[in-house]
This record gives C-alpha cells, structure tokens and sequence, in this order.
C-alpha cells in the first residue's frame, strides 16, 4: 500500500497549479511518538505531501504517460508547527516542464499562515539520458492517487493496482 | 538583450550557488560542475532550468550537456573511451568547448570535467550575442 498525505484536490489547472487539502488528525498513529506529548506532522512527510501535490499535477501534464519520481528538493523551509486538528493547504504551481523533468515550487498554508516553502524537481525517468530501462507499468500512479482525483471531481484514467 | 560576459558570469554565479548549495567564491570559471561543484545528473537539469528563467531562453538539454546522450551509442564509445567519430560529433554538438585536453585522452569518465563554468558562460553569450 502506499501512505497518501493529500485528502483531496479544491483547485486543479492542467499544466500549472494545484491546491490540495490534507486535514491532520490524531487518528494517525505516527503523531503519537512525533513527540510524545507533543504531537506534530513531520516535516518530512510535509514534503512528501508536497511531492504528492505536486507530483500528480506534473504527471496530470503528460497524461499520465510518464513515471514521475521525486528527484531534488530544492528548497524546504518551515515556518511553523503543524499539529492534529489543523487543515492545511498544499499549493504547488509548475514552474518549468521539459521532456525529462520538471520543476514546481510550492507553499504549505493554514488558514492565511504560511507554513513552509517547498521546490522541488521531479524527473521523467524514461526520458533519462543514459538510456536506462525501468518496468513498463507505471508504478508511481497507482489507484489510490485515481482515488482522490476522482473523489475530488477531477478526471483520472484508471491506474494500476492499489498495491 | 546584450549582455557582457561578466555579466553572464555574475548570473551563472547566482544559479549555480542555488541550484549546488555552493558558496560564490567557488564559482570560478575554471571550477568543474560535477568534480569541483559536486553536480549530480538531475542537478544539470536544475540548472537548465534556472538558466531558462535567469536569462530568458529556451535551452534543449542536449544542446547545453550533449554528453551523456553520445555516450549510449557505440559508434561513438569503445573500450571506455570516445572513438574519433565520437570525438568529431561533440565537438560538433559543443563547439562553445575547448575539447583539446580530453582528446588527448577521451576516457568517457572524465567526459564530466568538460563541463565548466566557463561552458556555460561562452553556451549562453553565444545564445545571447550570436
């Protein structure tokens, strides 16, 4: 299975922007050793949310043709603590697409707060220039995240197993 | 827009010390990207990118790092090194470089140390000045 930090798209624009919301709650088990006492969202599952976000839009541009892999975090600032009860909103805009990668930059807010600041590059790995071959089934897109496009009224073909 | 070399390099400076995490005292032009600036393969397209913005222009990947794509034929490598067919074609595809140092010994591994800040400032002067 695979762990999904987005609960649903509010703002979609093929090619350019995304808004997603992730509500954080006390139900995810992590938060009670994140710290004990003193629950709050990791930073890095922030970024991986992030990358979800921003992910899902990337490969929305290709239609889904392309295996999109996280492949640099450029920048990742935080600004302040997330904790169980907040909504936050991952905004995540393209900011260059080639045939072998893109670039998004992006922002976490709650409410009006900017939380954190998050760029990022993912990379188109079938287009790599050494040649390499990767399985022909696209193993980054699987249902869960069709799951949420579709709940959130966007359109998604239908991907691969949950698994 | 025209701008002078100095320029260019000013600007070269500014993405590299953002897309490496570098401090600018080590952008010099001689400095290599991958063995003095410590570039890794997704790290070129970053810079591409930023170079895009910083100046304005569309530049194809291959055109600026036309390496890694002569290195996956075999006419052009053999036994580890360049053959003279591979040698003719980048020197073709990258004729802002002074490849005269590494056809002495075109060992493919040290095809990397080609790529130096002064590349990317004759790459973009001749995008720009051309």
């Amino acid at each position: 299975m695979r762990w999904i930090w987005i609960d649903k798209f509010v703002e979609f624009n093929s090619g350019k922007n995304a808004v997603a919301v992730k509500n954080v709650t006390m139900a995810e088990e992590h938060l009670h050793d994140n710290f004990p006492g003193f629950p709050i969202m990791p930073e890095c599952l922030m970024i991986e949310a992030m990358a979800q976000t921003a992910g899902i839009l990337v490969g929305q541009a290709r239609d889904f043709k392309e295996k999109v892999i996280l492949a640099k975090i450029k920048k990742a600032v935080f600004f302040n603590y997330v904790r169980p009860g907040d909504t936050i909103k991952l905004h995540a805009d393209i900011e260059s697409i080639a045939p072998e990668a893109a670039g998004t930059t992006g922002k976490i807010t709650r409410d009006d707060e900017i939380i954190a600041e998050i760029d990022l590059m993912f990379s188109h790995i079938d287009q790599n220039l050494a040649g390499k071959q990767f399985p022909q089934e696209n193993f980054v897109f699987t249902d869960l995240f069709g799951v949420v496009l579709r709940s959130s009224g966007i359109p998604a073909p239908a991907f691969g197993s949950n698994r | 827009m025209a701008m002078t070399k100095d320029e260019i390099l000013k600007e070269i400076q500014d993405v590299l010390v953002d897309a490496l995490g570098v401090d600018d005292q080590e952008v010099t032009p001689e400095a290599k990207l991958m063995a003095d600036l410590g570039a890794e393969s997704i790290d070129f397209l970053d810079i591409v990118f930023r170079m895009e913005k910083a100046f304005g222009v569309k530049i194809p990947r291959e055109e600026l790092f036309p390496a890694e794509a002569l290195l996956s034929s075999t006419d052009f490598v053999s036994g580890g090194k360049l053959t003279q067919k591979g040698l003719d074609e980048l020197k073709k595809r990258m004729p802002h470089t002074d490849i005269s140092k590494f056809e002495a010994d075109p060992n493919v591994n040290k095809i990397g140390d080609l790529f130096t800040v002064d590349v990317l400032v004759n790459f973009v002067d001749a995008k720009l000045n051309s």
